[in-house]
């Protein structure tokens, strides 16, 4: 192989660079930017998603003679609730994913990462079969504009909630592998993510479940 | 170092000898990207014009066959329309604005061996790469592409009972954009990242040019404002295609919220346009006034704060839509005040030129052109910006003329401008300059044939979106008008086959370019040109701005940003 790779001064980010990795970067390159900027930068997007859906929904419900319409079903406030928690708590658990690492805590992680993923998909599953109540007591997207509003705005959530799972399944491999056990700056970008998707939650919940 | 893959260092040679697919088609390179999305940004425009040339003798000889196309039906009128207005802004301006010269300069003029992340970066390009051929495959569906217009409003847009057998056009047309949004959030999260996070030692922000700086804020922009509109794309096509009613006054629902979610984005997307522009506008002026741009800082705080007021300001195109005329004089307001910021940065400009030793090459004539008519598109925003004169010109031509008069000089005239000056670097050898200047003559001529016109029609209430004109007695005097601007179409279709000639002929056969050809200072200067694979054989440190020419007491009139040439380029 050819020995000469050109000498190459550390340019901006100097953490960055030393940590390495990222994609197929030779090994001094600073091409490894912190994933963990450009996923805030994303979620600048995606909050203002998220305020055009809910303005949407607000301009929607204030035109409304009724809100929600008189013949339609009323939302399980309760059971939510307690699925809302569900979700806070797993972003306690993914928190403490990142801090195992930090640690170097390989086991701790997984466990962690393990009960992230359950949590989830369980938010998700709970939801799924309250959809599934509500569409048989009549309340479906075309049923009303409350109806198309309501799996609007809560399908949004769900979609990202669900993307979220799925990449976090995908590293919880990359984890067991270990992949992480020097940069993982890609799991905190995860657990920045994960955080944004559960503090968003209980915003929709407050606004769609008690208007 | 901790570098955890298996194949440990590979050496830079392992990289340049990639296959030609990897290497030219499946790139990760910002270059090679960047060239792709310019030979897609060409093409798009090309049929955009031929859209625009389809419709445009329909107006000037309505009702008569046109030459290539044959006569042009009602249906196929508003097709060819919107279908204009849609490529035109989001797989023209923005592929070439900020998928070409964005990709290919960023990482070149902050210092970096490329994007932050490449593989997101190849990504956005096939994506956006899809949504243009969706968009082309729906004008061969049943019933043809959307007629709906540019802006897509509901009703019209909505159900499928008020423009029938226009059913598969009008969904394409909403995904192929959603596609288009997602590649250009791509793009921005990693202009943004770059920029921020892998600039050269010595790059402070104050010492990026400004091309970088408008970049930067087009896409704080774009990220920012397209939120909405996506959501009110997934509604539509809900609409459409569920048969929810999120737009559906039937229904309950409010029409005038699409409006308000589409503007909400549309006026900062002009911008999304218009700052790269003016960016690829201020880089070339310094260069070839060899002068120092005027008030840097003042320029960048001028884009800033533009693009701060361009959220406020969307309802403007919304005074005669029935919405609470008390909103209109706030929108009024907010519109009047953010052609402040433009009038700082359009003065800055002229300044630069004050005194300067000024060579009329290709690129400095058409960032002279483009300035000329931005200024004609900012100053005629003014009367569509307060309420009371614009219910009178709205949708007038004076309108279509006013806009064109803020896209064409930014994503043509300045893109054509871009072109010719950066070239050398993108393809390492020299455009023809004689074709050049032919060609800047024809397409700023040819342009403004076409829209001083139409800013007489539209005040002599000339509407716009007019099938046959021919039918209506109060368009009668107008006519001739608009005999004038089809021939200035024409003349600008002529001129771009000198382009072509010389875009093409050069790639191959210009004279080899050498590595700063301009005696500019930024930093995409002082390495070859073309670049190498990872632009800079050594990451250069910058020791000062953008923008010193004619330093008094410096043997020669420029002073490069670099400390040191790139050790291994090739002197010019
Ligand atoms: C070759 C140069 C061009 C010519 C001759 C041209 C001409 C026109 C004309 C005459 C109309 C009005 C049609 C009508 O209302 O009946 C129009 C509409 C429009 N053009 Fe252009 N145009 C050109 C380039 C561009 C460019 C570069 C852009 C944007 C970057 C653009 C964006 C639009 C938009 C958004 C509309 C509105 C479409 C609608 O009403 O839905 N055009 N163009
Ligand atoms: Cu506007």
């Amino acid at each position: 192989m050819a020995a000469v790779t050109p000498l190459r001064p550390v340019s901006g980010l100097k953490r960055a660079t030393a940590l390495g990795g990222g994609g197929s970067a030779p090994a001094a390159t600073p091409k490894a930017a912190d994933p963990t900027l450009g996923v805030l930068i994303f979620i600048g997007s995606e909050v203002m998603l998220f305020a055009g859906l809910i303005s949407a929904f607000l301009v929607s419900s204030a035109s409304a003679p009724f809100w929600p319409p008189a013949n339609q079903p009323r939302l399980p406030v309760a059971i939510t609730g307690l699925n809302t928690g569900l979700l806070v708590l797993s972003g306690f658990t993914m928190w403490t994913v990142v801090r195992s690492l930090r640690q170097h805590d390989k086991t701790g992680a997984m466990r962690w990462m393990g009960a992230t993923i359950v949590l989830g998909a369980l938010f998700l599953a709970i939801q799924g079969s309250e959809w599934a109540g509500l569409i048989r007591f009549g309340l479906t997207m075309t049923s009303s504009l409350y109806g198309a509003m309501f799996y609007l705005i809560v399908g949004a959530h769900a979609l990202h909630l669900a993307v979220a799972v799925a990449v976090l399944l995908f590293v919880a491999t990359r984890v067991w592998r270990g992949r992480y056990e020097v940069d993982f700056r890609g799991v905190v970008a995860c657990s920045v993510y994960w955080s944004f998707v559960v503090i968003l939650w209980p915003i929709i919940y407050a606004l769609v479940y008690f208007s | 170092m901790a570098e955890t893959k298996p194949q440990s260092a590979p050496s830079t040679d392992a990289h340049e000898k990639m296959g030609f697919w990897r290497q030219y088609i499946f790139s990760v390179d910002h270059k090679v990207i960047g060239k792709q999305y310019l030979f897609l940004g060409l093409f798009m425009g090309y049929v955009g014009v031929f859209l625009s040339y389809v419709f445009r003798w329909q107006l000037a000889w309505p009702g008569t066959a046109v030459p290539i196309w044959g006569k042009v039906t009602a249906p196929q009128y508003y097709e060819l329309v919107t279908m204009h207005g849609t490529i035109m802004v989001f797989f023209v301006a923005m592929p070439v604005l900020l998928g070409a010269f964005g990709n290919f300069l960023i990482p070149l003029m902050v210092g970096a061996r490329d994007m932050a992340f490449p593989r997101l970066n190849m990504a956005s390009f096939w994506t956006i790469l899809v949504g243009s051929v969706l968009l082309l495959i729906s004008f061969f569906v049943p019933g043809g592409a959307s007629h709906a217009g540019w802006t897509n409003y509901v009703p019209l847009s909505d159900a499928s009972k008020y423009l029938p057998g226009n059913y598969w056009g009008g969904n394409l047309w909403l995904i192929a954009l959603a596609i288009d949004f997602a590649s250009v959030l791509m793009g921005g999260i990693n202009f943004l990242t770059t920029a921020i996070a892998m600039r050269a030692p010595g790059m402070t922000i104050w010492r990026m040019p400004l091309f970088v700086w408008q970049e930067l804020v087009a896409s704080v922009l774009f990220m920012l404002s397209v939120g909405p509109l996506i959501a009110g794309v997934v509604m539509l096509l809900f609409d459409r295609m569920v048969g929810t009613g999120f737009f559906l006054p039937e229904k309950g629902a409010d029409p005038l919220l699409w409006q308000h979610l589409f503007w909400f984005f549309g006026h900062p997307e002009v911008y999304v346009v218009a700052m790269p522009g003016l960016g690829i506008v201020q880089e070339i002026l310094p260069v070839f006034a060899r002068k120092s741009i005027f008030g840097y800082r003042m320029i960048v705080w001028a884009v800033i704060v533009a693009g701060i007021l361009s959220f406020t300001v969307w309802a403007h195109h919304m005074f005669v839509s029935g919405m609470n005329p008390v909103l209109a004089e706030p929108f009024s307001a907010t519109t009047i005040a953010i052609s402040i910021p433009f009038a700082v940065m359009l003065f800055a400009m002229i300044a630069t030129l004050w005194r300067g030793q000024i060579t009329f090459s290709t690129p400095m004539l058409f960032a002279l052109g483009a300035l000329a008519n931005f200024l004609l598109g900012g100053v005629t925003g003014i009367p569509l910006g307060t309420n009371a004169s614009d219910i009178y010109l709205h949708d007038t031509y004076f309108v279509i003329a006013h806009f064109h008069n803020t896209l064409v000089p930014t994503a043509v005239i300045a893109g054509f401008g871009g072109i010719y000056y950066w070239f050398p670097k993108m393809f390492g050898r020299m455009m023809n300059e004689t074709l050049g200047k032919l060609h800047f003559v024809f397409t700023w001529v040819g342009f403004n044939m076409v829209f001083v016109p139409l800013f007489l029609i539209g005040l002599g209430g000339g509407q716009r979106r007019i099938y046959m004109s021919s039918v209506y007695t109060f368009y009668k005097p107008l006519q001739p008008l608009h005999v004038i601007a089809t021939i200035g179409l024409l003349v600008i279709i002529v001129g771009q086959i000198p382009f072509l000639l010389n875009f093409f002929l050069s790639m191959f056969r210009g004279a080899k370019a050498p590595a700063n050809p301009w005696h500019a200072n930024t930093l995409e200067w002082a390495t070859d040109s073309p670049p190498p694979h990872e632009n800079f054989h050594t990451i250069p440190t910058v020791v000062r701005g953008p923008y010193e020419y004619s330093v008094p007491g410096m043997e020669q009139d420029w002073a490069p940003q670099a400390a040191a040439v790139d050790a291994g380029a090739a002197q010019g």
